[in-house]
């Protein structure tokens, strides 16, 4: 709190035009609240209290708005990142989990887990534009870098559903292994990889086919196969790494974006989901869900070089841009 | 607010897919039972039903991205009219048929069934005969095992170092092969079972106005012989006397087995793993929470389901083969694929140890390795296993 309030200060000293400094959010899905740790020092701001089970969080292109996810609460909710004062919330639909903004920054696009929906909010006017329906229990909410595409996977389905941001109609199913986590694309669009936990894969899908073109498996030696759960995936803005959070496993597999071997395996906490870089990419961020804390991996040494101790069960994480 | 909502319509693109039809049925043998001890377990009537029943409304939904549809057919019959109602399903198309049926009446099932083109999905069996020297090419098991059931409380039991256990078990034959399951877990595992006592059940209401007088007054007495032990091991699936030993015994002991602490295939209170929308959708549905005929029921049709998606028919030699075989995994709510044995055809699965309100623990336990996967440390491995297939 100490930390926060200096923090405060010092903004006033330099005056308006200072950007608050980077900061990265965390969901403690079992705390109800949001850690926040300063990217500079790497040491907790604070950990502010938020609304039940939240779980998917992300950040406006302009840094202004931080959406949580309360998923007990049924709502998406909407902060001051610098305050943490609440703005207002949004009509998520029910048990609202995970999200993706359109690159625009507008809509956003929610998968509602306990109704086989996603929702498509208008976060100006916080209204709902759209309901569609997906296979059974809607996770993962990937979208193109140009915005037409939107990927939602569904968990019990198996399938990553292509949908068309100006329609909001499915266009293409892709079946993918057991329990789809993740989808992310490429900053070039090129590839879309999605992560499925019970299958322990990552398939990598050409988006303009649909097609499955290669498959991504692990192995780490004394790690029962079993304990090797892809969920978290981020691709570097060159495509040339990927970063797949195996779960119960505690490593952050590093794969080639362009071979998709396994090069590396970093050892983090206890049960890694989520995944988010500094817009610099300098440092990648993970939720451990079981040890309470988040890993720091060095991204150009690979080398985790730091934990922080978050709230209960951290979930989600997301960077605050330049 | 979401009615004023514009409501995109359910244009599925299927993919390039067969225009598969899944017929499932659910087959309820009735025999009948003693009420519970407790009121709070009075049967609703329709368990196994209603989780069959989201299965299908679960697989039509993936279904319908690939031009495949499902249709359940129910039935209820009395063992002598078993036959005749399997044989109804089958005239009406049934291919998958979930059975709830005790041993004896799935056996009679299974060989009337024998060399049609129909596979048959015990929910409700726990006998390990049943996957061993009475195992049947045409019967899948979906429940666990008693043997699983044990081996993953005596896990958690060893886990605590609670390794001295008195067994009391209960005197029907379910009782005694409980019991007996319980001796082989703790062979297994290293617990050492040093009293065992033997309660016979002779008849009577199974509840009185103020029966609790006379039960705190008997069961410390009955257990005041037992040596010194850490935990109290009931076999009790008939329920006659376990639900009555936690609280009550001579020494202050905790209580495992069928009283206390449970090892069962599913809880209504479990959350893990994404289980929590399992749990409201089935809620949604049936008005009521989910039990374990319900959940097998629906890891069952869903079994099929996910063969058929991957196979891309419904052709049941080819979904057989695929449920049977290396490739096929199920996600199921329990951290873990779940998977058949083949050598017995026994559905892989966790075990969730609860006691009447929480999730306690989920076995297999960490510290318990496996050559295959720590699945196969719950119940008969291959190489014990009866079964001639």
């Amino acid at each position: 709190m100490r930390g926060f309030l200096a923090g405060a200060v010092a903004l006033l000293a330099l005056g308006p035009v200072a950007a608050w400094a980077q900061v990265v959010f965390v969901t403690n899905e079992k705390g109800n609240s949001v850690t926040r740790i300063d990217v500079a020092t790497l040491e907790v701001i604070d950990t502010v209290p938020v609304g039940q089970r939240p779980r998917g969080i992300t950040i406006s292109n302009d840094g202004r708005q931080l959406f949580v996810a309360a998923s007990d609460d049924d709502t998406v909710q909407v902060f001051d990142p610098e305050t943490m004062r609440l703005i207002h919330t949004l009509p998520s639909g029910p048990d609202p989990e995970q999200f993706v903004l359109h690159p625009s920054g507008n809509p956003l696009f929610i998968a509602n887990e306990d109704d086989n929906l996603v929702t498509v909010v208008d976060v100006v006017t916080r209204r709902a534009l759209a309901e569609i329906p997906v296979g059974i229990e809607p996770e993962g909410m990937g979208i193109s870098p140009d915005g037409r595409v939107l990927v939602n996977t569904s968990e019990t389905t198996n399938m990553a559903h292509f949908i068309d941001t100006e329609t909001f109609k499915i266009f293409h199913n892709t079946l993918v292994d057991s329990r789809p986590r993740v989808a992310e694309f490429t900053r070039d669009g090129s590839l879309l990889f999605v992560s499925a936990e019970i299958g322990g894969t990552v398939s990598v899908i050409d988006p303009a086919s649909g097609e499955i073109v290669h498959t991504i498996r692990f192995a780490v030696p004394g790690v029962t196969p079993e304990a090797l759960q892809p969920v978290g995936v981020r691709v570097t803005a060159d495509g040339s790494r990927v970063f797949v959070a195996l779960g119960p496993a505690n490593r952050v597999a590093v794969v080639d974006g362009r071979t998709f071997e396994v090069k590396n395996y970093l050892l983090v906490g206890q049960r890694v989901w989520q995944l988010a870089f500094t817009p610099d990419e300098r440092y990648l961020f993970t939720t451990n869900g079981n040890s309470n804390d988040v890993s720091v991996i060095d991204v150009a040494a690979e080398r985790v070089i730091k934990s922080i101790p978050v709230g209960d069960q951290p979930w989600g994480v997301v960077v605050s841009p330049n | 607010m979401l009615r004023t909502v514009l409501t995109a319509a359910i244009a599925l693109a299927p993919m390039a897919a067969s225009a598969a039809e899944v017929v499932s049925a659910v087959l309820r043998i009735e025999r009948e039972r003693p009420a519970p001890i407790s009121r709070l377990e009075l049967p609703a009537g329709d368990e196994g039903f209603m989780g069959a029943l989201l299965a299908t409304r679960d697989n039509e939904t993936t279904g319908g991205f690939l031009g495949h549809t499902y249709v359940l057919h129910k039935a209820a019959a009395l063992p002598e009219d078993a036959t005749a109602a399997l044989d109804d399903l089958i005239e009406q198309g049934a291919r998958f048929i979930v059975t709830l049926a005790e041993a004896d009446d799935l056996l009679a099932l299974a060989d009337h069934a024998a060399g049609r083109d129909v596979l048959l999905l015990n929910v409700s069996a726990p006998d390990d005969r049943l996957r061993g020297v009475d195992c049947r090419a045409n019967v899948l098991h979906a429940t666990p095992s008693r043997r699983m059931l044990a081996d993953g409380l005596a896990q958690y039991l060893l886990w605590k170092r609670w390794d001295r256990w008195a067994l009391v078990h209960g005197s029907h034959p379910r009782d005694r092969e409980k019991a007996e399951a319980l001796r082989a877990a703790a062979r297994r595992f290293g617990a050492r079972i040093v009293s065992e006592l033997a309660f016979e059940d002779t008849g009577g209401a199974r509840r009185s106005d103020t029966g609790h007088v006379l039960v705190q007054r008997q069961i410390p007495g009955l257990m005041q012989g037992l040596r010194e032990h850490d935990v109290v091991v009931v076999a009790d699936e008939s329920q006659v006397f376990g639900v009555h030993m936690p609280y009550r015994g001579w020494t202050a002991r905790p209580v495992a087995g069928d009283a206390g602490l449970r090892a069962t295939a599913w809880h209504p209170a479990h959350e893990g793993f994404g289980a929590t929308q399992l749990q409201r959708r089935f809620e949604a549905l049936a008005g009521r929470r989910m039990t374990d005929l319900d959940y097998e029921a629906w890891v069952a049709l869903r079994a099929v389901s996910e063969a058929v998606t991957r196979t891309d028919t419904a052709d049941l030699a080819t979904v057989l083969a695929h449920l049977l075989s290396d490739d096929f995994e199920l996600a199921a709510f329990k951290g873990m694929p779940l998977s058949f044995r083949p050598w017995s055809r026994q559905l892989r699965q966790a075990v969730i140890l609860g006691d009447g309100f929480t999730v306690v623990s989920i076995s297999p336990q960490e510290e318990f390795l496996h050559q295959r996967t720590r699945l196969d440390t719950l119940g008969v491995d291959e190489a014990e296993s009866a079964c001639p297939l």
